[in-house]
């Protein structure tokens, strides 16, 4: 997978400078609007250069960050869900990651994951309480495995790069439209002679800037969205060769898939970046749409028969798309033949049906600190943080507990 | 003057692809030592956990003294073990005992119902997928590592110093290429 790793290495750099690119445009043109006249326009340029460095440096060093705390992603300790840590190491271990990701988790009954950082050494999984109460452990194995690719491949860097300028145009496209929502208004209650004669010209720049207001987002939003469908595939081929168990991550797929929440911590920005669209009851596959289908995903997976490499994955991905296959050649041309592990046969306890609302609901008090107590009558107390007594009293057998 | 120019031109490309070559291949053979290493830890940290396992289990499973000295006796043999050989031969005894194990355990719900055991459980499942998981990762590393000795031009510089190709891990035994990872 170096071919790819380079080449995520140079579209991030490429985008940065693309974003660069459209940031100074933008300023040129504000600042030619506003200020009226060509210096203004360079003072523009200037004032976005300046937030392009500062936006690149925070994107580069704390981007993971607010990408995490704008999904309300906590950082979980391993008793919070052990189960969750393990599956996390493991796959660590399969891929050889210098260092296990930090571990976030999202109190959003809608089941999803994401990862993000910079780079291997500074890489966090996050995943929602939703999720984790939905899947078994292979599942989540190949949800986690899915996540450890994008690290593997170095998506994280571009993704988190990209979240960060996107937020960046987005946010100043807003305050561009305020400011002339205020100039108007101001405009027409101090209505100065010399402006209104001062030409076509302006008039000309003015419509010109409001048109890079509107489409600078939304170009930004297209080339972020278009590039992240063929990450989602690969994201896909790399979980099943480091689990060697497709049928993990087209399970945990088709639980997600079948579930009707929409995410609430989840917004246009951060999208892509989930396993699965966080978005529910919209149109599934449009120009816009930020992931691949997950039905056509599922089916993918579903039909690598013969093995787990990338050449399977390669092969099923042909099979049922009728499209050229994603993986790039070196990826399929170097390795020998992957054999597919043997899942287990879910036991009695996984077949019983779960109660995935009482479950979220355990998860997200463990993720705020509570503390759970057994009686010996068989209830479950819940302790909220912020209770410090010593003892408490069942109020079903009105025994007192030692906490 | 030019051909002078070009000459150390070429000269400083081919120090500069010297350098980078003979780097990515101490970094690939590093790898693959790491992922080595990474097996050993995961088989101590299984040792760390069957006394305690054991223990657990043994309140509630009275009949099943011949499955727990199984247990006890292939890890004091993997512990004991001088050679690599012997080792991995204990290994694998070890790994078929415990999921002999695994199996067993499904007859007793009241150890299904004890959190500790649960928790205990989880952690064995998880070592036993951590083990194997390094291994495969090991063979990973090891393909990358030998492609590139094989591939022009690095082969060149493998052969200069002393790159040699390494071996993949290979289970012996039969009966524990036949079980499936542990899982409940």
């Amino acid at each position: 997978m170096w071919e790819q790793i380079r080449v995520n290495k140079r579209n991030s750099v490429i985008l940065l400078g693309l974003m660069g690119a459209v940031l100074c445009g933008l300023g040129f043109l504000l600042g030619f609007a506003f200020g009226g006249g060509p210096e203004a326009g360079w003072v523009g340029i200037f004032v976005a250069a300046c937030i392009w460095v500062v936006m690149m440096m925070v994107s580069l060093f704390s981007g993971d960050q607010i990408l995490l705390a704008s999904s309300r992603a906590k950082p979980v300790t391993e008793e919070v869900h052990p189960q969750l840590f393990n599956v996390v190491e493991e796959m660590t271990i399969a891929a050889n990651l210098p260092k296990m990701p930090a571990v976030y988790i999202i109190n959003d009954p809608a089941p999803n994951a994401f990862a993000t950082g910079r780079n291997p050494q500074h890489a966090s999984v996050a995943v929602t309480a939703g999720l984790l109460a939905r899947l078994n452990r292979d599942e989540l194995q190949g949800v986690i495995a899915h996540e450890i690719s994008h690290i593997l491949h170095r998506d994280i860097l571009y993704v988190t790069v990209a979240g960060v300028m996107l937020g960046a145009v987005v946010l100043l496209s807003q305050v561009f439209f305020r400011g002339m929502f205020y100039s108007a208004w101001g405009g027409r209650r101090y209505s100065s002679r010399s402006r209104e004669n001062g030409g076509g010209a302006q008039v000309l720049i003015m419509i010109l800037a409001i048109f890079a207001a509107i489409l600078a987002p939304l170009f930004a939003q297209i080339l972020y969205f278009s590039l992240s469908r063929k990450r989602e595939y690969l994201a896909d081929a790399g979980a099943v060769r480091l689990t060697r168990y497709p049928e993990g991550l087209a399970g945990a797929l088709e639980k997600i898939a079948g579930t009707e929440l929409s995410m609430e911590s989840a917004n246009k920005v951060t999208a892509p970046m989930y396993i699965a669209n966080p978005f529910r009851g919209r149109k599934a596959v449009n120009l816009f749409s930020t992931h691949p289908p997950i039905e056509e995903r599922i089916r993918i997976l579903r039909a690598m028969s013969h093995g787990a490499g990338f050449k399977d994955y390669n092969q099923a991905f042909e099979q049922v798309t009728h499209r050229v296959g994603v993986i790039p050649p070196s990826a399929v041309g170097s390795e020998d033949s992957i054999g597919i592990r043997q899942g287990a046969l879910p036991t009695a306890e996984e077949a019983a049906v779960k109660h995935p609302q009482h479950q979220i609901g355990d998860i997200i008090r463990k993720v705020n600190g509570f503390r759970f107590i057994s009686c010996s009558c068989g209830l479950r107390l819940k302790l909220p943080p912020d209770y410090n007594g010593k003892t408490i009293r069942c109020p079903r057998c009105k025994r007192t507990l030692n906490i | 003057m030019v051909p002078l120019i070009i000459a150390v031109v070429v000269v400083v490309l081919l120090v500069v692809m010297f350098v980078g070559i003979y780097n990515s291949l101490v970094r690939l053979r590093n790898q693959v030592d790491n992922a080595w290493s990474q097996i050993d830890v995961q088989l101590k940290r299984r040792h760390d956990l069957i006394p305690n396992l054991v223990e657990t289990a043994k309140a509630y499973m009275t009949h099943e003294r011949e499955t727990f000295e199984k247990i006890t006796e292939a890890r004091s043999k993997a512990l004991g073990a001088k050679s690599i050989a012997e080792a991995s031969k204990a290994e694998g005894e070890l790994t078929e005992a415990l999921s002999k194990f695994m199996m067993v355990v499904e007859n007793y719900p009241e150890l299904k119902a004890n959190q500790n055991f649960l928790a205990l459980q989880e952690a064995l499942t998880s070592t036993e997928n951590k083990i194997a998981f390094a291994r495969q990762s090991y063979n990973d590393q090891v393909l990358f590592y030998n492609n590139q000795l094989q591939m022009f031009p690095s082969n060149i510089i493998a052969g200069m110093f002393n790159f040699t190709k390494r071996d993949y891990f290979e289970i012996e035994n039969e009966a524990e290429r036949s079980v499936p990872q542990v899982k409940f």
